[in-house]
């Protein structure tokens, strides 16, 4: 078995981020990047079902400037076998990530393509579902549990009222939600490891996809700020407090 | 113009999510049709039928429905969309997991979880855990759009609107459904419930959660909600989370016990009229954002603030 894992360097999520004053977008010069955090879940799990012996090899993807090499190496020191950086300093979204990621996986015929369930900076939760369908394969979105069995793919979700399983069929997507597991933090002897690791460079045109945005983005503005609202001394003046806002 | 919306429901009963997506799809435009899919759903297509606004209820019934596989869900949306300008849906665990594969075969970019509508090709929605609001333009010719439940009223319930029946695309598909764990509860649903009592890392374990939580709570007749700290450690269940990557809540009133206030819990709950924090640290964050805060150890203001009501 082989499996693909797309991963997206984004804003590191401890950053508070700041809208630009021109409403253009948020100030991302000189802020942490880091792998989305569920992406490292995914790159976790792949690891994971490679040290069961239930998959052999894992080769991860990301589509994004020349820096995302440095969210592909993070991914290979955990445990993954190689990269590929599709190279483009254009913004793109989930359709067109989608598109480049299907052409990757006619390319590579990966059994299982585990994505996040959301990227943190846009929380769009698309990707993995917009390239099932491209695929025509099946789905199971936000993983907390993955078993790999006679090609096939028992995965239970979280979902609004609690958990939900399905058996898929293999090729299918899988995207991963937080509690599936717990990454770990690449050693140091890894770290120097995965710098030899092989990373394959290609660009979206090479796929023949069309980079093109559907959206734009006509401004990014301050959400309303709440203010901080007073410290009560104990419970009772609590109760009298919320009685008299009539919240209670 | 034309609007598709999707139904979220249970086979059983019809949840409120429709309703408020009706109410965005209204600010939208055009005639608006409701899709019930589901198997013996029939009272949930009557309930459809009553929402206010709505034109026709389509009703599809199939065993892929009954949990609304999203294959399924693909199959039976797209051929429709021959017929309408744009489809919305909630942004619950359903729409997020069925609505991008109608886009991605309808060649168009979702809009996901718009909190504001400002014309037919124009939508605002929140990014970065809600830290900015995002006004984009689709250049699509339809619109995918899922809508986040506590930007939009629910629609009320005076219509009576016909319901039309309509094959399904019955499979095979490649997907198929094995269990479900529903926690079956009779308090109020946590996105929709007018106070919400959340509870987190403090509480030190499951039986002290529900030992402080869930009383206050059923005082309240509140939702219980937590922070992912809490969810993590099996003090409660997952689908209690609340925050960025949990649900996003907006109760008449909000108690935030024993939880710090990280950008990523506040996501899910800022947007509530009146928040309470209970924590013992005085400078913990989420006493900025709290209309009133209590500094006290929570093991003895919880089981105070219970019997006071
Ligand atoms: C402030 C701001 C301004 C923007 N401006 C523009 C603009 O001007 N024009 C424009 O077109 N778009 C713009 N965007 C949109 C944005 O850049 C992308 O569309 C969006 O980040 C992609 O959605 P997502 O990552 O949230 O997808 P999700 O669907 O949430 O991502 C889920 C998963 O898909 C995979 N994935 C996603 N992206 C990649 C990737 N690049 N490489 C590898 N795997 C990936 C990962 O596994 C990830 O976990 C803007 C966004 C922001 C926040
Ligand atoms: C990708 C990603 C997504 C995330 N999504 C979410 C999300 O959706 N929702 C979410 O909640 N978090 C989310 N988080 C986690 C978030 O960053 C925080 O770690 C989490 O919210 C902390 O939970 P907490 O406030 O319960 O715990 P802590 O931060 O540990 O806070 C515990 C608080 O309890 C107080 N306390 C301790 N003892 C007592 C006592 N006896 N009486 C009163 N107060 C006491 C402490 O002063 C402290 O403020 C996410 C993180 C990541 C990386």
């Amino acid at each position: 078995m082989k499996v693909l894992v797309p991963v997206k360097r984004v804003i590191d999520y401890n950053v508070k981020v700041r809208v630009k004053s021109d409403e253009s977008g948020v100030d991302l010069a000189n802020v942490k990047m880091s792998m989305n955090p569920f992406d490292e879940i995914s790159v976790e799990e792949a690891v994971r079902l490679k040290e069961k012996g239930a998959v052999e090899e894992i080769v991860v993807v990301s589509i994004g400037p020349q820096q995302a090499q440095e969210t592909l190496r993070t991914a290979l020191a955990m445990g993954a076998d190689r990269g590929i950086l599709v190279k483009t300093d254009d913004t793109v979204e989930p359709l067109a990530v989608a598109k480049i990621l299907k052409g990757v996986v006619e390319e590579e015929s990966p059994n299982l393509v585990i994505l996040g369930k959301q990227a943190i900076d846009d929380d769009s939760n698309q990707t993995g579902q917009m390239l099932a369908a491209l695929l025509d394969w099946p789905q199971a979105t936000f993983a907390s549990e993955v078993v790999l069995e006679d090609g096939k793919a028992t995965v239970t979700r979280e979902i609004d009222g609690g958990l939900q399983t399905l058996a898929l069929e293999t090729p299918a997507i899988v995207t991963t939600d937080l509690r599936l597991n717990e990454p770990r933090y690449a050693s140091l002897p890894n770290i120097m490891k995965a710098k030899k690791k092989p990373i394959d460079e290609k660009a979206p045109g090479d796929y023949g996809v069309e980079t093109a945005a559907r959206l734009s983005v006509v401004k990014v503005t301050e959400p309303p700020q709440r203010e901080a609202g007073e410290k009560v001394e104990d419970v009772a003046e609590l109760v009298s407090k919320l009685k008299s806002k009539g919240a209670l | 113009m034309a609007v598709l919306v999707i139904a979220d429901h249970d086979n059983e009963s019809l949840f409120d999510a429709t309703h408020k997506t009706v109410t965005a799809a209204q600010a939208f435009g055009g005639d608006i049709d409701v899709l019930v899919a589901g198997k013996d759903a029939g009272a949930v297509a009557e309930a459809a039928g009553k929402i206010d606004g709505v034109r026709k209820v389509l009703h599809a019934e199939g065993e892929a429905y009954e949990k609304q596989l999203a294959e399924a869900m693909e199959a039976l949306i797209v051929p429709l969309m021959d017929g309408y300008d744009a489809v919305f849906a909630p942004a619950t665990t359903m729409g997020k997991n069925c609505m991008p594969r109608v886009a991605a075969k309808l060649d168009v970019m979702q809009i996901s979880d718009i909190s504001g509508i400002e014309g037919t090709d124009t939508f605002e929605r929140p990014i970065y855990a809600g830290n900015a609001i995002m006004t984009v333009k689709s250049s699509d010719a339809k619109k995918v759009v899922t809508v986040r439940g506590t930007s939009f009223d629910a629609a009320g319930e005076g219509g009576s609107a016909s319901v039309e029946t309509i094959d399904a695309p019955a499979g095979p598909f490649k997907s198929a459904f094995v269990e479900e764990k529903i926690v079956q509860s009779d308090r109020p649903e946590l996105t929709s419930a007018k106070r919400v009592v959340s509870g987190g890392r403090a509480l030190g374990s499951k039986e002290e959660f529900d030992r402080l939580i869930v009383p206050l709570a059923d005082k309240l007749g509140a939702a219980v909600g937590a922070s992912r700290a809490a969810v993590d450690a099996g003090y409660a269940p997952n689908d209690y989370q609340v925050g960025q990557t949990g649900k996003i809540v907006a109760p008449e009133v909000y108690f935030a016990i024993g939880i710090s206030g990280a950008i990523q819990h506040l996501a899910g709950m800022k947007d509530s009229k009146v928040i309470v924090a209970i924590n013992k640290d005085e400078e913990a964050p989420i006493f900025q954002v709290a209309d009133y805060g209590l500094v006290a150890d929570l093991f003895n203001a919880v089981p105070e603030l219970t019997d006071a009501l």
